[in-house]
């Protein structure tokens, strides 16, 4: 407890203390903040607190205290421009529908046209595909002892510990192949048979990765 | 005598700034300058994620998906707010959704324990004359080291509230609402996280943290 070193008509110290951050915010009534002026100025204690909080403020507010690791800005506009050409297209006339409904027609119609001749295509394994989708400069996580490279936050990721990043072409040039379970959207499109939604993606995310494996999709 | 269309098409009469051209232009189609819409903003949205996962290579990861959602969603931008504000509320939801996804039930059990503690009132510690560390001390990355090191050390509850407020520079409502939590709450944590900081950064006077700042004569600022 601190004795108040106030002038006794101010605010005491510990009524200061609690209300300091809210000062600096300017969130106090007049004639609170006209006690606590007050108080600053007859108390020594409190107006260290003051001075050093501001400061506080003042240093992690400046942009020099954000570090972000080599090459982040890099990454960022590969991965935006990968994976953000298809994305929030506007869709604003009517005419920007036809390209996608044409093409939706067409592989329906081609996938009916191929079934009608021959029986399905036997379903490929998708560790066999090489996830050429897969952005390059993605950041993607590999461990000992295993040959599947993972999206961070995959939780199939085994021996964590030993996690490391690298890019998804580092981990490709060394060997690891993708896990079918967080690559799976890239392993999809690189199937050629249909594009991931959004919607899809949010499906699994908000499933908590829940995937159904050899779905033969 | 100019004609209205005149004034209402050239930017600088009409106010509209760079941004809002980039907006505009990405809301049409134009995805191509959508990086340069957020790079001024793309170390912010770094930091949000980064005080919410801990982990650089997620916090990577959430920063690059929020600003794939960012694009995906640009038309339901509002201009009345501010972009830099929707794009860390936007990457603070991601970031929040995958530590939940990770989580183990245990682990939340444990996180929810700590969160219910400490809630009451903080008495500052260190009451020595508070020697201002100078913006410029910001050069050295030793103290960078021991700033960010400070803010570590708080529970994830003050820190991000931190984090928002005071680096990302969200006001008490937006941090509010991007956390999921009260105003009130904002506020409390907010008090103890900028006085816990404040006694932890005071004590590296002592441990000599900055003691070979270079301080002008007189520019102690009580």
């Amino acid at each position: 407890m601190v004795n108040g070193e106030d002038s006794g008509k101010a605010a005491n110290c510990e009524q200061v203390w609690q209300e300091i951050s809210n000062y600096i915010e300017g969130d106090v009534d007049a004639d609170l903040r006209a006690a606590m002026d007050q108080h600053f100025r007859a108390c020594r204690k409190c107006a260290s607190v003051l001075a050093g909080t501001e400061n506080v403020i003042r240093l992690y507010r400046d942009e020099r205290m954000i570090e972000v690791p080599a090459g982040f800005g890099r990454r960022l506009e590969r991965r935006l421009a990968q994976d953000g050409r298809a994305r929030g297209r506007g869709w604003s006339t009517w005419s920007a529908w036809l390209v996608p409904v044409a093409a939706l027609l067409l592989i329906a119609g081609g996938v009916r046209w191929a079934s009608s001749l021959t029986v399905a295509h036997p379903l490929q394994s998708e560790h066999a595909q090489p996830g050429k989708n897969i952005p390059p400069d993605m950041v993607v996580v590999v461990t000992d002892g295993a040959k599947e490279f993972h999206r961070p936050g995959c939780d199939v990721i085994h021996n964590k510990e030993t996690a490391r990043t690298m890019t998804a072409k580092e981990a490709i040039r060394e060997g690891y192949v993708p896990c079918v379970k967080c690559m799976r959207k890239y392993l999809q499109i690189a199937s050629g048979e249909r594009d991931s939604s959004e919607s899809e993606i949010e499906a699994d995310a908000e499933a908590g990765g829940d995937v159904r494996r050899g779905s033969g999709r | 005598m100019a004609e209205p269309n005149v004034v209402l098409n050239n930017p600088v009469v009409a106010g509209v700034t760079r941004e809002q051209e980039l907006i505009a232009a990405v809301q049409r189609g134009q995805n191509e300058l959508f990086y340069e819409l957020v790079r001024p903003y793309e170390r912010r949205v770094y930091a949000a994620a980064m005080a919410i996962l801990r982990n650089e290579a997620d916090a990577e990861d959430v920063a690059q998906e929020a600003m794939l959602k960012a694009l995906t969603n640009l038309r339901q931008f509002r201009a009345e707010a501010r972009f830099s504000t929707w794009l860390i509320q936007i990457t603070v939801n991601e970031a929040l959704m995958r530590r939940r996804r990770e989580r183990t039930s245990k682990m939340e059990a444990i996180d929810e324990r700590r969160n219910n503690e400490d809630e009451g009132e903080y008495t500052p510690r260190d009451f020595a004359d508070w020697r201002e560390i100078p913006s410029e001390a910001l050069e050295r990355k030793e103290v960078r080291q021991k700033l960010a090191e400070a803010l570590a050390s708080l529970d994830r509850k003050y820190r991000e509230v931190f984090v928002l407020r005071d680096m990302e520079q969200l006001n008490i409502q937006e941090t509010a609402e991007a956390l999921g939590i009260s105003v009130a709450s904002v506020k409390t944590r907010l008090l103890r996280a900028r006085l816990m900081l404040r006694d932890l950064l005071a004590g590296g006077w002592e441990q000599g943290w900055f003691s070979r700042l270079p301080f002008e004569k007189g520019s102690k600022p009580w």
